[in-house]
């Protein structure tokens, strides 16, 4: 007798699980377009009620589903979803790609049945894959707000296929503090920071600092060129960008098939100094996360650290005071150098899923519409996500509290030529991981520069082929 | 009994049937389809023929990585084994704590890949900084690496395998080799191991595809680095898959010569140990 009841439980129990599985998937199904409300009401009822609404509007005008790329800015992509479908009662799901699987997270939702109605593409190369799921968004309110077209990905027959919505600067973050403190040291190079204004002093002050890092505190003057995954791409793509603007400057290309590497010299000599006045010993960069360069940055045992606005979030709020936070352009030694300025340009652009149902792009472009022209939608953006946009709408009110930023707009007013982001031309991520893994091996000592040059020109020409076959 | 059975058989195999279809058979036939179609979703393939295959043998990589993983597996399949069964040999010899030995041991086995190979990672570099190298300097670093942590992780595991083997042989055999003068190695050689064979045909092959098919702990100890030098195969078809714009078809394809591979070396495998078996 016992044991019929110990059977039975279990028998019910298997039962209620598998009915527990399958009830839950259920939710899902009919859920998915409500996911948002759901996360954000915390009270379930309020939530059922919600749901339905949703659903009654939905029959009407569609949903939006945003695959996000920026994992840092995911809880206010929700708030800003959150207080759109407060609003119209349009549901707003968003799903963000953990750091770094953007692209297969993307190929995999965009096989679904309920495909993301909007994601994004980091630029030309990008948007190689994803030109046959683009909308047209050349009448969209978001393309006419846009500065300028320089914003736009906008294809041979005049299709604008993708819009920028950030645009980030990246150059030399540097320390005014320990700068000043060397400035007062005796036999100092230069008198204040304005007079790293080329290479050729940039290495000098950089030597001299190195050589007296004990009298400063510091560990190295630039922050460790760490050559993993997840900071490689300050160099294989970032501080590549140097060499293929200036080329593409000579022969006034917007891209081309095979670069020539005419400024290789200038690429070795920034690395060189990189990874010689550093915090670490060359054979150590291949296993040196982007946590550990800001890491040393923002407790002051680098000088400088190569990145862009965006990792004033990873650096702030430690030993480093925002007041003493400043940004240099990158000399390699080439052109105008008196006259550089920032790395500034966008390798973020919204694209919009043409194979989406056509209410579902529709309230995709109201979204888009309303998250660059409403004060709500503006707000966020700048003041929370603290992005900077290409959109005319973001006036002077709409600016992040970024002092990076700050540094960014003073290189643009005082006229200054911005070096736009020319790394987007890049053929593929193959070429970028080539010239990464040259790159290390030459700092190891287990490779030479032949490799980096090599994977650089003939890489290019490699890869341009492959993809455009 | 016979009629029950054949009128029972669809409600007992139906779901586990339905199951298979559609978690492996579906996806397996669709994935050798897609293995000759160029595609950037899987959703809208276009046939394209051979060109995929033609594409996986230009790939300096691919070759690479499959040396590397019959390295790999042929070094880590021979330590495990041999390691497992040593420590199986002690484990049965009745010392005392036997059983908190044979659970420390087996523990390591119950963490995930992911998990383990960043701990190791965490572990090996805090060594390697000593030499002021890390676990990606070279791809050997990485390849030991790997073996270490294999090691760690599976030794436990088919440990248990081979002591539920080694208290399977019965003992008047030992005890009748004892009386013949056999020594100690020779009843090892002679005796025990020709009776634990069907263990050591399941531990060679679970090592063996284990090896072939290893993923988690290859991406989170070394993620391939140096240039895809520590990739073991099945992070190059991933990162072929997922990682370059254009070549989801070649990963396809070279998941289906992957597939091929381990299916031929595993049968051939258990061919052989199996001849080895004896009857009890």
């Amino acid at each position: 007798m016992k044991k019929k009841w110990i059977s039975m439980l279990l028998a019910t129990s298997l039962a209620l699980t598998l009915a527990a599985g399958c009830g839950s998937d259920d939710t899902k199904n009919d859920g998915t377009q409500n996911a948002a409300d759901q996360e954000n009401g915390g009270n379930q009822a309020a939530a059922d009620t919600d749901q339905d609404k949703d659903n009654l509007i939905e029959e009407v005008s569609g949903s939006v589903y945003y695959l996000n790329f920026k994992p840092e800015q995911a809880e206010q992509w929700n708030d800003l979803a959150e207080e759109y479908s407060n609003e119209t009662g349009i549901p707003v799901t968003i799903e963000t790609a953990a750091s770094g699987t953007y692209e297969s997270t993307l190929k995999s939702e965009m096989a679904k049945s309920a495909a993301p109605t909007l994601f994004q593409v980091n630029g030309p190369a990008g948007l190689a894959s994803w030109k046959d799921y683009c909308y047209d968004l050349k009448d969209s309110a978001v393309y006419k707000n846009l500065k300028s077209d320089d914003f736009a990905l906008i294809s041979d027959d005049g299709q604008v296929q993708g819009v920028a919505y950030v645009i980030e600067t990246y150059g030399l973050i540097y320390n005014k503090d320990i700068i000043e403190d060397y400035c007062e040291m005796e036999g100092a190079k230069i008198k204040n920071a304005s007079e790293i204004n080329s290479f050729a002093k940039l290495k000098e002050v950089a030597d001299d600092m190195q050589a007296k890092k004990d009298e400063l505190g510091i560990k190295g003057v630039f922050a460790s060129a760490g050559m993993d995954s997840s900071s490689d791409w300050r160099f294989k793509t970032h501080l590549a960008n140097m060499p293929i603007y200036f080329e593409y400057q000579d022969d006034k290309l917007k891209t081309t098939e095979a670069v020539k590497g005419t400024y290789l010299d200038a690429y070795k000599n920034i690395w060189d100094l990189y990874i010689t006045d550093s915090t670490v010993q060359p054979t150590m960069i291949s296993g040196m996360t982007g946590e550990d360069a800001a890491a040393e940055f923002a407790m002051g045992e680098a000088v400088f650290y190569q990145n862009g606005t965006w990792a004033y979030r990873d650096i702030t709020g430690n030993d480093v005071d925002d007041d003493d936070m400043g940004m240099l352009p990158i000399y390699i030694g080439v052109g105008d150098e008196a006259n550089q300025g920032l790395c500034t340009g966008s390798e973020n652009y919204w694209c919009v899923n043409k194979n989406a149902a056509e209410d579902d792009i529709k309230a995709t472009l109201n979204f888009l519409e309303w998250v660059v022209t409403s004060d709500k939608g503006r707000r966020i953006l700048s003041d929370e996500m603290g992005f900077v946009t290409p959109f005319s709408t973001f006036t002077d009110e709409y600016m992040p509290e970024n002092p990076l930023v700050a540094a960014a707009n003073e290189y643009i007013d005082s006229g200054k030529t911005s070096i736009p982001w020319v790394f987007s031309t890049i053929p593929s991520e193959k070429w970028k991981n080539g010239v990464g893994s040259a790159l290390l091996e030459y700092a190891q000592g287990t490779g030479d520069w032949e490799a980096v040059k090599s994977a650089f020109v003939e890489g290019w020409a490699a890869e341009y082929k492959a993809v455009n076959q | 009994m016979q009629k029950s059975l054949k009128k029972y058989f669809p409600v007992f195999a139906f779901p586990t049937l339905a199951a298979f279809t559609i978690g492996f058979f579906l996806p397996f036939v669709m994935g050798i389809y897609l293995s000759f179609c160029k595609f950037t979703t899987v959703t809208d393939a276009k046939f394209i023929g051979f060109g995929n295959y033609i594409k996986i043998f230009s790939d300096r990589t691919f070759l690479h990585s499959l040396w590397y993983t019959a390295a790999f597996t042929i070094v880590s399949m021979a330590l495990i084994n041999v390691l497992a069964f040593a420590v199986a040999m002690l484990l049965t010899k009745g010392i005392r704590g036997t059983n908190l030995f044979r659970t420390v041991f087996f523990m390591p086995n119950l963490i995930g890949g992911i998990v383990l190979g960043y701990v190791w990672q965490l572990l090996l570099n805090g060594i390697l900084a000593n030499f002021q190298k890390t676990l990606t300097y070279n791809s050997s670093y990485g390849f030991w690496g790997l073996v270490v942590l294999m090691c760690w992780q599976q030794i436990g595991y088919m440990m248990i395998i081979y002591i539920s083997g080694i208290q399977n042989v019965p003992g008047e055999l030992i005890e009748a080799a004892k009386i013949d003068g056999a020594t100690p190695r020779q009843i090892l050689w002679h005796v025990t191991i020709p009776m634990v064979m069907p263990s050591i045909t399941i531990c060679t092959f679970l090592t063996l595809t284990n090896g072939f098919k290893l993923f988690d702990q290859n991406l989170a100890l070394t993620n391939g680095e140096p240039s895809s030098m520590s990739e073991l195969l099945a992070l190059n078809i991933f990162n072929t898959f997922y990682g370059r714009s254009g070549y989801e078809g070649v990963g396809q394809a070279k998941a289906v010569v992957f597939f091929i591979l381990v299916a031929l070396i595993a049968i051939i495998q258990t061919r052989l140990t199996r001849t080895k078996e004896v009857q009890q």
